[in-house]
């Protein structure tokens, strides 16, 4: 006679588990972020990969956790990712009555099952240990089944896969409306712009190369100190504050400040250098000015030539 | 003790079936019937352990083939109509309203 009921592992096991599928449950239900609903999934699979487990049936409790949370979920929260992560559900009543009828179908639905179930229990538990023992474990046990008795249903769902593989491909494919322009068509329709409107035909200027900073966020500074236009990606001017002019030059400054309050001396030289600095901008500019002016006729030649080359391509 | 995983599993069931009905943005629908899947699996596991045969725990392999290929099918059209609607929600669906 035993008064106290034996506690097994296995019921360790499935309290706890069974606390947190419901909880996961209800949760995948409540939450209005799709994101929440499909970490509150993720906790009931886990749940129930232990409570597979915990049955003597580790093979499923693998394939629980690798196809369930590792393909299945992860997939959800792509497609969430995918189609706006911020929607939330508004969980307001459309129709009328619709909660009601929900409630009384669900205890329904829940008094029928359990009541059907319950007539499938015959007898007292065997437990698995036997028959995975008989095969020599569970996964050679499987796999003696899956070979023999379901090889039919096995192979068929090798072509269910190859099915479901291709018509993801062919329903996820989105179609494009116009031709893609080819390499040369881009190239002649920079220049087209370069005609009519002066857009400048070659690429961008690139971000920022700075001491402190190096991102794409940071803008390129022209030589009067201002922000290059288009050194800084539209999308992420967007998205970040991009840093001003006088931020990237603020640490400089202070540098300078720090080492003109510890020294005794004086920095002369600084503004000095920068006048030689104008000087030998102005003396370039003239330069090229002087280039400009001296072979006129070139830059004609060289238009003609280019023109000849695109009729030939 | 199997009477336990049985109410276990008929409990997520029907939170899967009320989540099923009662939301209505397409990817959480379809997250409540994939609870309900595992809730059926739950039971196929626990009446293979039950009579000892491992022919429950086969048919739960092959449900979850079969809902790992349904997912694929079954995301692939949300993300179509998401990109032809902007929008998740089953309440947008009306073209085929009678």
């Amino acid at each position: 006679m035993n008064l106290i009921p034996m506690i097994t592992g296995t019921d360790v096991a499935f309290w706890i588990c069974a606390v947190l599928a419901i909880l996961g449950g209800v949760g995948l239900v409540s939450f209005k972020k799709p994101v929440y609903s499909a970490l509150c999934l993720a906790l009931v699979m886990l749940s129930l990969a232990v409570i597979y487990a915990s049955l003597g049936a580790p093979f499923l409790f693998a394939v629980q956790i690798i196809v369930y949370m590792g393909a299945v979920l992860m997939l959800f929260l792509f497609v969430i990712m995918l189609v706006g992560v911020e929607a939330r559900d508004s969980l307001a009543e459309t129709l009328k009555g619709h909660r009601v009828a929900v409630g009384l179908a669900a205890v329904g639905v829940l008094g029928l099952l359990t009541l059907a179930i319950m007539q499938g229990i015959v007898g007292s538990p065997i437990g698995s240990d036997g028959v995975n023992n008989a095969a020599g474990g569970n996964v050679q046990g499987l796999a003696g089944l899956i070979f023999s008795r379901y090889v039919i249903a096995f192979e068929s769902t090798a072509l269910l896969l190859i099915t479901a593989a291709v018509a993801a491909m062919v329903l996820a494919h989105p179609e494009r409306l116009t031709k893609k322009p080819s390499q040369p068509e881009r190239a002649a329709q920079r220049l087209a712009d370069f005609v009519e409107s002066g857009k400048h035909p070659g690429p961008q200027p690139n971000s920022g190369v700075f001491a402190r900073h190096n991102s794409i966020a940071t803008p390129a500074l022209l030589p009067d100190g201002s922000v290059a236009p288009g050194s800084v990606s539209g999308v992420i001017a967007d998205r970040v504050t991009i840093a001003s002019p006088e931020e990237l030059w603020a640490p400089h400054d202070e540098m300078l400040a720090s080492i003109e309050e510890n020294s005794s001396e004086s920095f002369e030289f600084e503004s000095q250098e920068m006048i030689g600095t104008s000087t030998a901008m102005e003396e370039l500019v003239e330069f090229i000015e002087i280039q400009d002016d001296e072979v006129p006729g070139t830059d004609e030649d060289a238009a003609d030539t280019d023109e000849e080359e695109e009729e030939d391509a | 003790m199997t009477s336990m995983y049985a109410i276990l599993a008929v409990i997520l069931f029907t939170i899967g079936l009320i989540g099923f009905l009662i939301r209505r943005n397409a990817l959480v629908i379809f997250m409540c019937v994939e609870l309900m899947l595992n809730a059926a699996n739950l039971l196929f596991v626990a009446f293979s352990s039950h009579y000892g045969i491992l022919d429950g725990q086969m048919a739960a392999f092959f449900v979850m083939v079969v809902a790992a290929a349904e997912v694929v099918i079954g995301l692939s059209i949300i993300v179509m109509i998401s990109r032809a609607r902007r929008s998740t929600s089953v309440d947008d669906e009306i073209l085929l309203k009678g």
